[in-house]
């Protein structure tokens, strides 16, 4: 698995409210273009997403990462958190993450998926969207004529001879 | 020592749209104007372009891959050989970078993320650059008969990663490192070799032979995907339940009922049908369109089919490749070649006067067969009287040849024969000749 843009995503999920709902927009759209372009019966998306609130009392305690691991992570996925800020993001996801340990699993067989009782379906090999290039090029921080920019795949991180993640790789 | 190769294929999947959403799969568009939201993981929840490896089990396994190969001072020996397939697996393909080192930026294309792939992985079966080659080429006319892979390397719709390692035989294998990156089959088996004989030599000089690839290796990790519920697959239209859409859902008896002829059968239907060498049948397959230029021609001439494959093999074939160019740019139609072989069927021309016809026929495509035999004079000489003319005048000027074959070797009647072809420009029935040489000398 690569993660393209960890900084991005991680800083992304600890504003749960905003991002749920513009999903929510972005889903009733799609839903609205498959029923007017194919003739599927009805859609296999939940309508509404629903969530309820966690007490903050009801969490084990935060999570610290030290400065070790945040190494051993950059090493590994080749992506520089670079700062203090980054950090906090990734305490803040760790956090997030934190209320799956409220979820009462006694009797629950795990599963990879919650969509396991489902059924993967096929559809019709139709063109349906692409074509807008401006508009998503204007979401990206660079460009340069009509490609994404971003830094050089490989980071060089400064080497750190004490460092134990060093020597594991 | 021997070599080991073992391939990882991953064959871009043709389809309108993008495996995982509605957006346009096409090669050479403007960067970025194939993507959807979905296609570049916005609203920036998905990791897209990851592997969408299966978690319980591979889309196939435990297969094998048939192909054949040529050997032989004449490259006229087929040998069957067969690969096996571990699996495949689906996979979404990922964006294209571009790295400019001197700004030290990555610019991307997002056009091809989330194209379907198929990931065919093959057991170390070859020993050489020429067995992987033979195995991709039959797997690229398979993948095209089925229309699911259009395969043209040079396109990257057929990427081929290839494993090579070298060891003594009945030992265990060595170590192994990847040749990858590679345009054509035929830079295929060249990279191959070259690594197999580097590898060797390092073995042969004392040293060790080092992995230097440390990418994450696909086949060892399962990244189960919560996203995708489970792929129900139905063996028959009757098992579908009643409350799913026959059309989304995939029904073996269904495919099975879709899949074309496929190259060996081909090949064995043009072998058994036309009465043909096997290793013409594979040209005839090989080449785009070069099967049906064949069938045309036989269907419309009275020639034997082993004539035309002549016609087809050695003139057509031999002035694409000299030029560099497609059956379906010859300039020669089927209908044309056709005319010209039944010309020869009828007398009028004989077959060697026919090869220079077929030759200014390619120069000349809008002139008829019949037209340029008539322009060049190029028509069979069927009058007995002026072929004994012709003869006797051969005769007349290689007394010492005539003595020989009057003592007994046969052989240098083949001398005076070809006097005469040359003196009538070919223009002549080699059987009819040969009687009435046979008659003055003997």
């Amino acid at each position: 698995m690569r993660l393209t843009h960890p900084r991005c995503k991680v800083r992304e999920l600890p504003a749960l409210r905003t991002f749920t709902s513009a999903r929510r927009t972005s889903w009733s759209r799609w839903i609205h273009e498959r029923h007017s372009s194919t003739s599927t019966p009805e859609s296999k998306v939940p309508k509404m997403p629903t969530w309820e609130s966690i007490a903050e009392s009801q969490l084990p305690p935060p999570t610290k990462v030290s400065p070790d691991l945040v190494d051993k992570l950059e090493r590994l996925a080749l992506v520089d958190f670079g700062s203090k800020e980054g950090v906090d993001c990734l305490e803040k996801a760790i956090r997030f993450a934190d209320q799956l340990h409220v979820v009462n699993t006694d009797g629950v067989e795990p599963m990879d998926s919650v969509l396991e009782d489902r059924a993967l379906y096929l559809r019709a090999d139709a063109v349906t969207e692409g074509e807008c290039a401006e508009e998503l090029l204007t979401l990206a921080k660079n460009t340069i004529e009509e490609y994404f920019v971003a830094p050089p795949g490989n980071i060089p991180l400064p080497q750190r001879e004490e460092s134990p993640a060093h020597s594991e790789l | 020592m021997v070599g080991v190769v073992g391939l990882e294929v991953h064959a871009q999947i043709q389809s309108r749209s993008k495996l995982f959403s509605g957006s346009h799969v096409k090669f050479m568009a403007p960067p970025n104007s194939l993507v959807s939201h979905f296609d570049a993981s916005l609203p920036g929840t998905l990791p897209a372009g990851y592997q969408i490896t299966q978690q319980r089990l591979p889309i196939a396994v435990d297969g094998t891959l048939v192909y054949c190969q040529f050997e032989g001072r004449k490259r006229n020996q087929v040998l069957t050989r067969s690969v096996r397939i571990k699996q495949i697996q689906l996979e979404q393909d990922s964006g294209k970078s571009l790295h400019d080192d001197e700004r030290s930026q990555t610019l991307i294309d997002l056009n091809r993320a989330g194209v379907g792939l198929m990931e065919l992985v093959m057991e170390p079966d070859m020993c050489c650059g020429e067995e992987a080659a033979a195995a991709i080429r039959e797997l690229q006319l398979i993948l095209q008969a089925l229309g699911t892979c259009q395969a043209n390397m040079a396109e990257g719709q057929l990427r081929v990663d290839a494993n090579v390692s070298v060891h003594r035989p009945g030992d265990p294998l060595g170590v192994r490192t990847e040749v990858k990156n590679i345009n054509s089959v035929r830079h295929l088996a060249k990279a191959i070799d070259y690594e197999i004989q580097r590898q060797m030599e390092v073995l042969q000089s004392g040293g060790t032979v080092l992995n230097e690839t440390r990418s994450f290796d696909s086949r060892s990790g399962f990244m189960p995907e919560p996203n995708l519920p489970p792929l129900y697959v139905y063996e028959s239209d009757a098992c579908v339940p009643a409350d799913v859409d026959p059309a989304q859902v995939v029904v073996i008896d269904r495919i099975r009922a879709q899949v074309p002829e496929l190259p060996p059968a081909r090949r064995l239907r043009l072998v058994e049908t036309y009465g043909i060498l096997l290793e013409h049948s594979f040209t005839l397959v090989n080449e785009d369109g070069l099967m049906n230029y064949f069938e045309s021609v036989v269907q419309m001439t009275k020639a034997e089919p082993r004539k035309v494959i002549g016609w087809v093999m050695k003139e057509l074939m031999g002035n694409l490749n000299l030029q560099g160019m497609k059956v379906a740019q010859s300039p020669i139609s089927p209908h044309a070649l056709a005319e010209l072989i039944n010309l020869v069927e009828s007398g009028h021309v004989s077959s060697s006067a026919a090869k220079q016809v077929f030759q200014e026929m390619w120069k000349v495509p809008e002139k008829k067969a019949r037209q340029i035999v008539k322009e060049l004079d190029l028509g069979m000489i069927n009058d007995r009287k002026e072929l004994w003319r012709i003869c006797q005048g051969v005769v007349e000027r290689y007394p010492e040849e005539v003595q020989i074959i009057r003592a007994g070797n046969m052989k240098v009647l083949n001398k005076l024969m070809g006097e005469v072809q040359r003196e009538t420009k070919g223009r002549t029935d080699p059987v009819q000749v040969r009687a009435i040489l046979e008659d003055m000398t003997l």
